[in-house]
């Protein structure tokens, strides 16, 4: 799986402005045990390049998407990461390999609890979990370098970007639960102007010839 | 013997053929509101085959199921009341999941499951009909004329009832007609016995105590609802259910509702209490609570309010206003008076009744007037006094997938944009927006498409009448009837600011101001919309991998954006994040042909061979090339007249219900009136004919029915109606000629292959009605009726006469 990761991004360096993923998301890939995060009727798939549905209507991302949105955040030991939408807790075990410390909110109770207890029992002690409405971030815990938000939003809530330090990064997959379409990175300089990038996470020149 | 039909057996036929028909109906809307449109139409288009399963195992056991044919014939009907509830309620409990299936081989066979089940009552019907031909050899026109009428009747009788009725309710009454479909054949057939009769009631009294659960819609997980209700205190509190769609309200009690689409992320006003607006457990809108629409400032932190910067608009048109958005938009901008235009009146319902309060009577108030009506068909009655025509956000993301593709849409073509700009006042604004994907497509399609509308009113310089921005998440396009001004520009660019938007093209930009806040690597909006101007336009388009062709009225695909040359690139790219560019919705069609296909050569082959092996050299292929291309003409020249008439009647619906059932009832008429030519020596020469006035007819169509229709389209609807029916019947009626009498030379000199020849029939119906599709979106609907025209001929020159068979042995 990690062998397909790093030739896929290969491929799309162009987005992430480099040849490969950051050591510390491929080191994050190899040490979280996937099989951990999925049902056991999809444990046969757990180490595929694949999205997995996880019930509740939702799923564990692909991989591949997971490794992609980890390297575009950034992200260096010592920071502090908010999640919205918590899910199997995949993402949020692949960021607390990283940095330092993870809040991750989950609205749907049943898998809240059940990402709680996966995580508890994986030892990961430095991640915080929430059951509730993500909208208004986590404000005690603010400002954040980076926050991850997988659960659908009709537009982006403003409390976030207010939690997002200046300079920090936020990632948004946007499309279905199994087909994400694009990836959006809103970015907060040092001023705090917020600018946005749409990143489509394949090599894809929409056009031959010369215009 | 075979002899003429019992006048009660046809009404049995006609019950059952209605029943069949609605129950199609019925599934596609089920199977819409479950899944998805496009599944919806696999599906069901795959379960169809049960026709042709049909004439297969008639073929194969004609004998034994001639020879028991009363207690067949009841045992069927009621195999297709038991079976329309019970398949039904099964097959949507089976896990399918078709996002998965490009993952999951498991769910190939979740859907071979969905097929065999709903294809279980088709396939009963078929029977019940097939084996009457097969019985009543001698009254072939009139089992036709049967269940062609009653299938005219099953199409029109199911859009009523579903206007009054829940889907849920609505299959036990299909499921009904097929008990007394199965007590008329037991009039006819066996009445010494009361065993049949009993078990007739017995089912009837049965669907009474069927638990309702049990039929209850079972939504995918992944949709929009479903995914809703998972949150803790939302909840539905009201459902209404019509032809139109399914719509579900949802209250939040814990956590609130905050849907709008495409706001800036600059905004920092609070966005009021809503509620939320499901159609079809999808598709989320919201009716908000309002009280003063000056105090939403959110309102204006969207693409689609760049408009209402240029001046002040006396007179608004906002087609397509579903739960008042943009009414509220136009509110919040002061604007003189707004005319809504909503297609389903049933959101209007809500508006103006159970949630006027809580909407601040948005649709009440003195400066707004709303209009239940198609926006288009509006639009073409109304006189040029519109400052600005406001096009919202057409749907959900769910469009991005490429979902909507094999759907029509007669708001976004270049016809379409000419009338807008037709209702506008001089100087007036047409504004549209859309979702941005990456890499652009709907974007630079519509762009293509303002183009050439405004080059087909003769504008010298479209570009100068054109300004496009995007956001992060939607972009907006102004097509103004007039010069854009350079204050407008200026406004153009300070509303960008403030709200970290894009400008992509007004006259005289510079690519430096484009692409500063939402940034993409290469910026092909700015690129294409240049090229789309200029003398590349064409090169552009063809290199370009997506299809942004404009689109016209003979090809409505707007969404489609599929191009055949992309695929080998898109399919090697899946596993690294490519499933992105995949536009399904015109694969899936591909794939649905291609399963009908194959499914359909088993099924006209395998009786071939037993066949074969029983009686000999039989002219099969002689039944075979009259009745295929028969049933495809058929069926194509069906769907390009429902299309022709789409625009006229202002509603797909109502379009298809007239367009079905008025060819379908006079089919039946023509089936009847072709008795009288039911022998060997006037057969083929009545085919002859009815296939030259089908010709002469389509032809007529093809060539001056839109002009025509254009004429009378400001008359009332029912006069519409009337003329439609008027213009619908002569083909109709022709149409319903050449199958029968084919028939009647099948049965007559080779019985055994009638069977074969109705499941040929239901076979070439599927493959027909998928491949229609198809050639509407590559070649358009005029040519797909000069298609159906040809076919007609073809299957005219193939006519079974047999005149070198002198005895055919029957086959079982």
């Amino acid at each position: 799986m990690i062998q397909e990761i790093e030739q896929d991004v290969r491929e799309t360096s162009q987005y992430l402005d480099r040849e490969v993923l950051s050591e510390a998301v491929l080191e994050a890939l190899r040490k979280v045990p996937r099989h951990r995060f999925v049902p056991e009727d999809q444990l046969e798939w757990a180490y595929e390049n694949r999205p997995l549905p996880i019930g509740y209507g939702q799923t564990i991302s692909q991989p591949y998407i997971v490794a992609i949105m980890t390297d575009l955040l950034k992200l260096r030991p010592g920071q502090r990461v908010l999640e919205i939408g918590t899910g199997s807790g995949y993402q949020a075990a692949i960021l607390a390999e990283i940095v330092d410390r993870v809040f991750t909110i989950e609205i749907v109770e049943a898998l809240a609890d059940g990402a709680r207890e996966r995580i508890r029992n994986l030892g990961y002690e430095h991640i915080q979990t929430r059951k509730g409405d993500g909208y208004f971030g986590w404000e005690s815990e603010a400002p954040f370098d980076a926050i991850v938000v997988t659960a659908a939003a009709s537009h982006i809530p403003p409390p976030l970007v207010k939690q997002l330090k200046a300079g920090g990064r936020m990632i948004i997959p946007v499309g279905s639960r199994f087909m994400v379409q694009q990836l959006l990175l809103v970015q907060k300089d040092s001023e705090g102007l917020v600018t946005t990038r749409q990143i489509l996470p394949v090599r894809f020149v929409p056009l031959t010839g010369s215009h | 013997m075979p002899q003429a039909s019992p006048f009660p057996l046809r009404v049995s036929i006609a019950l059952v053929s209605a029943a069949a028909l609605g129950y199609e109906l019925l599934l596609m809307r089920w199977f819409s509101m479950i899944q998805w449109h496009h599944f919806a139409f696999m599906i069901i288009s795959l379960a169809l085959l049960g026709f042709g399963v049909s004439g297969t195992v008639l073929s194969l056991f004609s004998g034994w199921l001639e020879r028991h044919f009363s207690v067949v014939m009841i045992a069927n009907l009621l195999l297709f009341a038991g079976s329309s509830v019970g398949a039904l309620a099964l097959a949507q409990r089976v896990p399918f999941n078709a996002e998965e299936l490009l993952w999951n081989w498991r769910q190939s066979l979740y859907l071979l499951r969905v097929y065999l089940l709903l294809m279980c009552p088709f396939f009963f019907a078929a029977n019940s009909i097939g084996l009457s031909f097969l019985r009543y050899r001698k009254g072939i026109s009139g089992i036709y004329a049967a269940d062609l009428a009653g299938a005219g009747f099953g199409s029109f009788g199911m859009v009523i009832l579903l206007f009054y009725i829940f889907p849920e309710t609505a299959v036990l009454v299909v499921s009904l007609t097929g008990v007394l479909a199965a007590a008329a054949s037991w009039w006819a057939l066996n009445r010494e016995s009361s065993a049949w009769l009993i078990a007739s009631i017995g089912c009837g009294c049965l669907l009474y105590f069927f638990p309702q659960a049990w039929i209850h819609p079972v939504y995918s997980p992944y949709k929009g609802l479903s995914q809703a209700l998972r949150i803790p205190g939302n909840r539905i509190v009201f459902e209404s259910s019509s032809p139109l769609g399914r719509i579900s309200i949802l209250e939040s009690q814990i956590t609130p509702i905050r849907h709008a689409p495409g706001v800036s992320l600059n905004a920092s006003g609070e966005i009021p209490e809503q509620i939320g607006v499901y159609i079809d457990a999808d598709s989320l809108s919201v009716i908000n609570r309002i009280d003063e629409p000056r105090k939403q400032d959110w309102l204006d932190q969207a693409t689609s309010a760049l408009p209402f910067h240029f001046r002040h608009f006396d007179r608004v048109l906002i087609p397509g206003a579903g739960t008042g958005g943009e009414v509220l938009r136009a509110l919040y901008h002061q604007s003189g008076h707004i005319d809504a235009v909503e297609l389903n009146p049933a959101i209007i319902g809500l508006l103006e009744d159970r949630f006027a309060g809580f909407s601040g009577d948005l649709y009440h108030r003195d400066n707004v007037t709303i209009h239940v009506a198609d926006a288009r068909g509006f639009a073409e009655g109304q006189a040029a006094e519109y400052d600005l025509i406001q096009l919202g956000l057409l749907d959900s993301m769910g469009s991005s997938a490429g979902l909507q593709a094999l759907g029509e849409n007669y708001l976004y073509t270049v016809e379409a944009l000419k009338t807008f700009l037709g209702r506008l006042t001089p100087q007036g604004v047409l504004a549209l927006s859309l979702w941005t994907k990456i890499p652009p497509r709907d974007t630079l399609k519509m762009f293509a498409t303002a183009v050439q509308a405004l080059k087909d009113r003769r504008v010298p310089f479209p570009g100068r009448q054109l300004i496009l921005i995007r956001g992060w998440q939607t972009s907006t396009l102004i097509v103004k009837n007039g010069m854009i001004t350079g204050p407008e520009i200026t406004r153009t660019l300070e509303f960008c600011k403030d709200r970290s938007f894009d400008p992509v093209y007004f006259p005289g930009i510079h690519p430096e101001q484009t692409n500063r806040y939402n940034k993409v690597r290469e910026d092909y909006f700015f690129l294409g919309s240049h090229a789309l101007l200029s003398e590349h336009s064409s090169a552009f388009q063809r290199d370009y991998k997506f299809n942004i062709e404009a689109a016209r009225d003979d090809k409505p695909y707007f969404f489609d954006f599929f191009k055949w040359r992309s695929l080998p690139e898109i399919i090697s790219s899946l596993g690294s994040g490519g499933i992105s560019l995949l536009e399904s919705g015109y694969l899936i069609l591909m794939l649905t042909l291609v399963q009908a296909i194959l499914a359909s050569m088993v099924l006209i082959l395998l009786p071939l061979r037993v066949a074969k092996k029983r009686s000999g050299d039989t002219p099969m292929h002689k039944v075979l090339a009259y009745f295929f291309p028969l049933g495809v003409a058929f069926m194509f020249l069906e769907i390009a007249l429902i299309q022709k008439f789409i625009l006229f009647l202002h509603h797909p619906l109502y379009a298809i219900t007239a367009t079905l059932s008025t060819i379908l009832i006079c089919a039946g008429m023509g089936s009847r009136w072709a008795q009288r030519f039911d022998s060997p020596e006037s057969r083929f020469g009545a085919v002859r004919y009815s296939t030259a006035a089908i010709l002469s007819l389509g032809l007529a169509f093809a060539l001056g029915l839109n002009s025509l229709l254009v004429e009378l389209v400001n008359l009332s609807q029912p006069v519409k109606f009337l003329i439609a029916a008027l213009l619908l019947a002569p083909p109709g009626f022709f149409m319903g000629i050449p199958f029968p009498l084919g028939l009647s030379a099948v049965a007559a000199r080779v019985p055994a292959m009638v069977p074969w020849a109705w499941g040929i029939n239901g076979c070439a119906s599927v493959i027909s009605a998928i491949l229609a599709t198809l050639v509407a979106i590559q070649f358009g609907f005029t040519l797909l009726m000069f298609f159906s025209l040809l076919l007609y001929a073809v299957a005219a020159l193939c006519f079974p006469r047999f005149s070198d068979i002198k005895n055919v042995p029957r086959g079982a």
